[in-house]
């Protein structure tokens, strides 16, 4: 081999090696930055899932934790009381709180519509969580004893 | 509309903003542009929005033919996108087929007689909201009905030409409304009836309402329409028909589901699978539509009202009014059905002997003699089938 040559490979492994260096460097670097700025990531997942804003697509597994305004709560009919974040984390992702909040049933109604739920329509094991959603449902959500038939709620007008 | 207009509109900050999903967008504040863009009046009535169920208030079906915008909407699971109608396809198969047979939908259009038939189509849970126990779903009040037009071919045409075995009992549609859960191996819904209703001259595979494209929430490009049986036998987005040797056993055919105690039962009570029976034929009702429950008027006007009788797979033969309550009852003017299955108008003109309060209450009688209750007839655990008499307040000033 001619002097010429090796020096010719020599360099060809020393940039080689650099290349590789440079390449473990950013990548702690990058995984560094990622655990301090864990937003980084919800940001690339929120601009993928506006694509899918119209089909509507959701994931088969609980919400992440996120915290309602009033006026957002007001809007679906949810009230402030203890449990509420439970079902805002399982009740939410399939179909909106308005369904839930139109209907109103004992501890044991509510209890056989998640059964229903869990059997039928992929709704998961709630294991802890179940007993304090039934509670937060069943208080807020009871049924209100009533006749055959209730008086007419009338907005008057002049015909 | 962006986080920031929407914060905006709310006059609050929406806490944690950014980690916000799609599903967390506060409902009631697009409800109304939503509607809009269902091609729905923002006066209906959102029981709920994801998935949508949509209620027409009373009044606003005194139309005689339902317009698309006023026609309610059952949704249950997530509405399709918009479809390309030349590519659509609609399969036939199933146990109780000679061979399986596809049609695009200018084949249909083409191949087959065209007819259009005025049907009734009423949520099998329209009145749920008045059960007492309360029982579970969309708490309808009295508005999931109309009657539109429907423009289409027939389903006994299309059977025929695919050739079905005499084993067949039941068909069983499929569409392409994804699950709730967005889980690709679950049906929203998936209904059917026995052999014989499918056969029906007035069942139909329908491509227009109104003479226009159905709208997207009601089933476009192709639906099933079958009179007198529970909307939701009239399968929406209609993609397969299914002809089964056995009922069929699509999602929401399993009890309790659409079904009603065999024998009357105590309202709460628990009932087991055996001894519910699947909905046929709807009930008889009728709804007031003029004047809107609230109105106040001089004792010396004579007050007009109108509205829509209908009766299941039956002919309404008789609607009467009451104003005290269902002490005493005048007949109505009532008009023939235009075809089979087409709820029927009825008018009157009422004096009222002093001032006060009234409420005026309707009540229908079918041609075998069958009237509405005035009180929520028998419970069931699903809530289904409530047709007491509609009632609307008065006052006589
Ligand atoms: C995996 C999806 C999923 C989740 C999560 C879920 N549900 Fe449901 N739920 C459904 C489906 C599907 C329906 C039927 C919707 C329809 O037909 O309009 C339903 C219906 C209901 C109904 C009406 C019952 C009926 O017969 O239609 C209530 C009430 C309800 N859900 C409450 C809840 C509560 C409370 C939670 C949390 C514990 C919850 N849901 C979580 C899928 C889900």
């Amino acid at each position: 081999m001619k002097e010429q040559d090796l020096k010719k490979m020599l360099r060809f492994i020393f940039i080689l090696g650099s290349l590789a260096m440079l390449l473990v460097i950013s990548m702690i670097v990058g995984t560094m930055l990622i655990q301090q700025h864990p937003e980084w990531l919800h940001a690339l997942k929120e601009n993928h899932s506006s694509k899918n804003n119209i089909s509507n697509q959701q994931e088969n597994e609980p919400n992440e934790e996120v915290e309602w305004t009033p006026e957002a709560l007001e809007a679906v009919g949810l009230v402030e009381g203890e449990g509420l974040q439970l079902v805002l984390t399982h009740c939410t992702n399939c179909h909106s709180a308005k369904l839930i909040t139109q209907n109103r049933f004992t501890k044991e109604g509510w209890i056989q519509v998640i059964r229903w739920m869990q059997a039928t329509q992929g709704l998961w094991e709630l294991g802890d969580a179940e007993a304090e959603i039934v509670t937060y449902l069943s208080k807020h959500f009871a049924p209100e004893a009533r006749g055959r038939r209730i008086p007419l709620e009338v907005e008057w007008y002049d015909l | 509309m962006s986080l920031a207009t929407m914060a905006s509109i709310l006059g609050a900050e929406i806490v944690y903003a950014k980690q916000m999903l799609n599903d967390y967008i506060p409902i009631g504040i697009n409800e109304q542009e939503d509607l809009k863009s269902l091609g729905k009046d923002p006066a209906l009535k959102v029981l709920n929005d994801r998935p949508w169920n949509v209620e027409t208030p009373i009044h606003l079906l005194d139309d005689k033919v339902t317009p698309a915008e006023k026609m309610f909407v059952r949704n249950n699971g997530q509405l399709p996108k918009r479809p390309d109608p030349g590519s659509w396809k609609l399969t036939i198969q199933g146990e109780s087929v000679k061979s399986e047979k596809s049609y695009s939908l200018s084949e249909l259009k083409s191949k087959f007689k065209q007819f259009t038939f005025q049907v009734t189509l009423e949520c099998g849970g329209n009145g749920r909201g008045e059960f007492y126990p309360p029982t579970e779903g969309n708490q309808w009040g009295q508005g999931a009905v109309s009657c539109a037009n429907w423009t289409g071919v027939r389903l006994k045409d299309v059977l025929q030409d695919v050739g079905i075995k005499a084993d067949a009992v039941y068909i069983g549609y499929y569409g392409t409304d994804e699950h709730l859960s967005g889980d690709p191996k679950k049906e929203s819904i998936s209904r059917g009836v026995p052999i014989a209703k499918a056969m029906e001259e007035e069942t139909l595979l329908a491509f227009q309402m109104n003479g226009k494209d159905i709208p997207l929430a009601n089933g476009y490009p192709l639906r099933l329409v079958v009179g007198g049986y529970p909307a939701s036998v009239s399968g929406k987005w209609l993609k397969t028909i299914a002809v089964r040797n056995k009922v069929h056993d699509g999602a929401k055919m399993e009890t309790p589901s659409y079904q009603v105690p065999i024998e009357p039962m105590e309202p709460g009570e628990a009932i087991k699978a055996e001894n519910m029976q699947i909905i046929t034929s709807m009930p008889i009702r009728s709804i007031i539509t003029y004047p809107k429950s609230g109105a106040t008027f001089a004792l010396s006007a004579a007050l007009k009202i109108r509205g829509h009788a209908w009766a299941g797979e039956q002919e309404v033969s008789k609607v009467a009014y009451s104003i005290d309550f269902g002490s005493t009852w005048t007949s109505a003017t009532l008009e023939k059905p235009v075809n089979r299955f087409a709820w029927q108008h009825f008018e009157a003109q009422i004096k009222f002997p002093k001032k006060g309060y009234y409420e005026v209450w309707a009540m229908a009688t079918d041609d075998q003699g069958k009237s509405q209750p005035m009180v929520v007839p028998g419970w069931n655990p699903k809530g289904y089938l409530n047709n007491a008499c509609h009632r609307i307040a008065v006052k006589v000033t």
